[in-house]
């Protein structure tokens, strides 16, 4: 395949005693949406939270096996380190209630002291809220605080967030699945717009959404990467019985 | 048969209505009437030289509680300045490891310092502060009084960082920002509104606190602002002046004790406010 | 980060090449430990507390032993010093106080429990009662100086006995009065904690209010409320002001409930400062040490009733 940006070599990850994401091996291309599937329960999210080191936060939780940026293996960094390379949206919008609209796209920087320059900042803010297609609707309330925003709103503004730091890699997990259908749209427009920007990894459940964005689509069973390749093979042509009854509706 | 039984029934529930109203009214009344009756005798004391200066030898009228107020609030500066870092700092470690041994052993600390009677903090304010200085002292009583407001931040922090959701920590933790900078620029802002009502609500009952400050911050007839002396504060006046045998002196008691109520009852109010207008929704 | 601003105000960011400059784990560090200091030093003054508490009185512990807390004579004069007329000040005021209280504690608990869970009047009783548990108690104190004691004296004449005013019955009152919100306002709230489906089953059947309070309400709720009782009596032992100023200030055995004492707080707040001599202070302290072991006990279960009661 193209350019890779990010791979896993033998990846584990577990809960306690238990192995939840088993000898993961997958290169994820640059500039390229995937599409994280599979059944409820599989470890989709474990998975992607391996990707950022957000997974060894739960308690007795913990990952081994190599994961690759460029050449670096970013189990050897500081997990701050990390975090601050891939950025992540969550399941349901989480913008900071204290802070205005203006200071939650900044975040990044003002809580990890980084000064700048105001005229930065607004130039910061500016292009992440347009590249999160938010700019328009606040663009005359930045200084308000975000929780007026519908839920649609608050995920752009968390997309926006993590944007502004200009991470190489965005994890998403099921960044819709809070929303409703209009919402769900605009926001899968965006993503697609993004992929000139960013890699994006996006778990999600919804076949259909799948479809319409990635390029590529991992499927993970109970653990294990199944089957791992471009969206229109895997969907017209799945080599794995299991991916198979899985896309037909049969299981999930 | 069945009917006067049940007329019965429903006669015994309005009796026991009747009986409960009546009962609870009787103790709320003698309530309502003690601060009826501070205020009644204390707003008429009440002028601005009561306010503005200070008191004047026995035998001559007129003089006021200028000095204690300011050693009240002198006082409650020092509680609330040593009370305030320790308070939130254990606070957010019990909240933060909530399961672990050491924080079940400070949350029965926490419970053993709120139960301890006041009378034993003044003993342990005097052996820890005054006898080693030789002296009373402002820094004492500030010191005690801290001792008993601490129970109260520990316990509202706790109570209101373990409010706060998971969410907002990942949503800090993701954007690679360190734990201890998530902590006190995301969680401590979110959960400001609960800690400031627990300060204040601390502040409202270490303002009338009597014996811890017997033996420590002690009193003092004249003017003093320095902390290494001992001060005057309203409640330890109140004593004072209500058990001399000076009517003049039980006047200025009546005053002070006004003054002290109203404090309390502005601390309450804000405290309301406070938590009706900061709510922070996630 | 670098930007550059071209005239279009058109912004290229440079691949990811934001400067972190933070010393985050430095600061990590610091703020662990003390986070973990505070904790620590919170336990260390308890036990910090105690230790002081029992070294201060280790003079009198050896010089009377037991006797202290049998001892009837305090007398620092002749150097004797026996607790006892203190211990039964204490008592007797707190559980003469609990016995006036708990009648209207539990009306008022009871009716903002159940009859008046919310609106106006039971907003206006709640903030009074609130209120009220805030009153200083040497305000209380003060208070019963000059309104409660000429009323007990009065009292005290018809009933033919010594007109003292001061003394174990007025400390009593006043001890009632200040404990009452107390206990109304955890009786309420274990009151609030009794399950609306099984009342509602109970009136769904017919039974009145009275039958539901008398048979659901209050024996679901009956370790909670004993456990705002035994609360309020942690409060009771340990209060000092108000009783202070009212129980006379009197180092024999109390001979009737009219009569002047002292309780082992007040006798602490008259006697420390003037206590000159060691074995007088260290006597002085140890009753410090009973009352702090008492209320700390009382208050622990109190309390673990309480939060098995919330549990449940
Ligand atoms: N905190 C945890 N502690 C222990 N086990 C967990 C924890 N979180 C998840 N698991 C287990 O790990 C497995 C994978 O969970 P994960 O959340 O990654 O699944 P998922 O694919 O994201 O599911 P969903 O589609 O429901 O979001 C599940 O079996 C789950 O029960
Ligand atoms: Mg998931």
């Amino acid at each position: 395949m193209e350019n890779q940006i990010l791979t896993t070599e033998n990846l584990f990850a577990h809960y306690g005693d238990i192995d939840t994401i088993k000898n993961v091996n997958v290169s994820f291309p640059k500039n390229s949406i995937t599409a994280i599937m599979g059944p409820s329960g599989c470890g989709k999210t474990t998975f992607l939270r391996c990707l950022n080191r957000m997974h060894e936060l739960t308690p007795n939780a913990g990952s081994r096996g190599k994961i690759i940026l460029h050449d670096e293996d970013l189990n050897k960094l500081e997990p701050i380190e990390v975090r601050r390379k891939i950025g992540m949206v969550f399941q349901r919008p989480n913008p900071f209630p204290t802070m205005t609209i203006y200071d939650n796209v900044i975040a990044g920087y003002k809580l990890n002291g980084i000064r700048k320059k105001r005229i930065e900042f607004d130039h910061i803010v500016e292009d992440s809220l347009k590249k999160a297609g938010l700019w328009e609707e606040v663009k005359n309330n930045l200084h308000k605080k975000g929780s007026f925003l519908s839920g649609g709103q608050q995920q752009r503004l968390c997309i926006a967030r993590a944007l502004a730091v200009n991470p190489e890699i965005i994890l998403m997990d099921e960044p819709t699945s809070a929303l409703d259908p209009i919402a769900t749209k605009i926001i899968e427009e965006l993503i697609v717009e993004l992929k000139n920007t960013v890699t994006v990894i996006m778990v999600t459940h919804n076949l259909a959404q799948a479809g319409r964005v990635s390029d590529y689509t991992a499927f993970f069973y109970l653990g294990d990467l199944l089957e791992f390749g471009q969206t229109e093979k895997v969907f017209t042509n799945p080599k794995n019985e299991i991916t198979e009854k899985f896309l037909t509706g049969k299981i999930g | 048969m069945t009917e006067t039984n049940l007329k019965i029934r429903s006669i015994k529930n309005i009796i026991f209505r009747t009986i409960i109203i009546g009962v609870a009214l009787l103790a709320i009344l003698p309530l309502f009437f003690i601060i009826f009756y501070v205020i009644k005798e204390g707003l008429s004391a009440i002028n601005w030289e009561f306010i503005s200066s200070v008191a004047k030898p026995i035998g001559e009228s007129g003089g006021g509680i200028l000095s204690a107020l300011v050693g009240s609030s002198i006082l409650i500066v020092i509680a609330v300045i040593i009370a305030i870092p320790i308070g939130i700092s254990a606070g957010l470690y019990i909240s933060e490891h909530s399961d672990s041994k050491l924080s079940s052993m400070i949350r029965l600390s926490v419970e053993v310092l709120q139960g301890t009677p006041s009378i034993v903090i003044g003993i342990i304010g005097y052996f820890w502060f005054v006898k080693p200085m030789g002296h009373f002292s402002a820094l004492s009583g500030g010191i005690a009084l801290a001792l008993m407001m601490l129970p109260m931040i520990v316990k509202t922090a706790e109570e209101t960082l373990r409010m706060i959701p998971f969410s907002l920590k990942e949503a800090s933790l993701a954007l690679g920002v360190p734990y201890y900078k998530t902590i006190l620029k995301v969680i401590l802002p979110a959960g400001l509104s609960g800690i400031m009502t627990g300060v204040i609500i601390g502040i409202a009952r270490i303002a009338g606190e009597t014996a811890p400050l017997l033996f420590t911050a002690f009193g003092n007839a004249f003017f003093s602002t320095n902390i290494l002396k001992p001060i005057d504060s309203l409640p330890l006046l109140i004593f004072n002046y209500a058990t001399s045998p000076y009517t003049d002196w039980h006047k200025m008691a009546w005053g002070a004790s006004t003054v002290l109520i109203f404090f309390i009852l502005i601390l309450n109010i804000t405290t309301r406010i406070i938590v009706n207008k900061w709510k922070i929704k996630y | 980060m670098e930007l550059t601003l071209s005239n279009n105000n058109k912004i290229t960011i440079s691949s990811n090449s934001i400067k972190y400059s933070d010393n985050w784990k430095l600061g990590e560090n610091i703020f662990n430990s003390v986070l973990t200091g505070s904790g620590i030093m919170i336990i260390m003054i308890v036990i910090g507390i105690f230790l002081t508490l029992i070294l201060s009185s280790l003079p009198s512990i050896k010089q009377f032993g037991i006797n202290f807390v049998t001892g009837t004579t305090w007398d620092p004069v002749f150097e004797r010093f026996g607790a006892l007329p203190f211990i039964a000040g204490t008592l007797i005021t707190s559980f003469l106080a609990l016995l006036i209280s708990i009648p209207f504690s539990i009306a008022i608990s009871i009716l903002l429990g159940e009859y008046f869970k919310r609106g106006i009047f039971s907003g206006f009783i709640k903030s009074m009662t609130e209120l009220l548990a805030g009153v200083p108690s040497v305000i209380f104190g003060f208070w019963g100086i000059f309104f409660l004691v000429p009323i007990v004296r009065e009292f005290e004449k018809i009933l033919g006995i010594t007109a003292y005013g001061i003394g174990i019955f007025s400390s009593s009152i006043i001890l009632a009065i200040m404990i009452i919100p107390f206990s109304a306002s955890v009786g309420r709230e274990v009151i609030e904690l009794v399950p609306s489906d099984i009342k509602e089953a109970a009136y769904a059947m017919g039974a009145t209010r009275y039958e539901v309070i008398k048979k659901i309400v209050l024996p679901y709720a009956k370790s909670g409320i004993f456990a705002g009782i035994i609360l309020s009596l942690g409060r009771a032992l340990g209060e000092t002001m108000a009783v202070t100023m009212l129980i006379g200030n009197f180092n024999k055995m109390p001979t009737s409930i009219f009569a002047p004492a002292n309780t082992m707080a007040s006798v602490i707040a008259n006697e420390f400062s003037e206590s000159t001599f060691e074995l007088y202070t260290s006597s002085l302290i140890e009753i410090g040490v009973l009352l702090f072991i008492v209320s700390t006990v009382i208050n622990l279960i109190g309390k673990w009733v309480i939060k098995r009661m919330v549990v449940r």
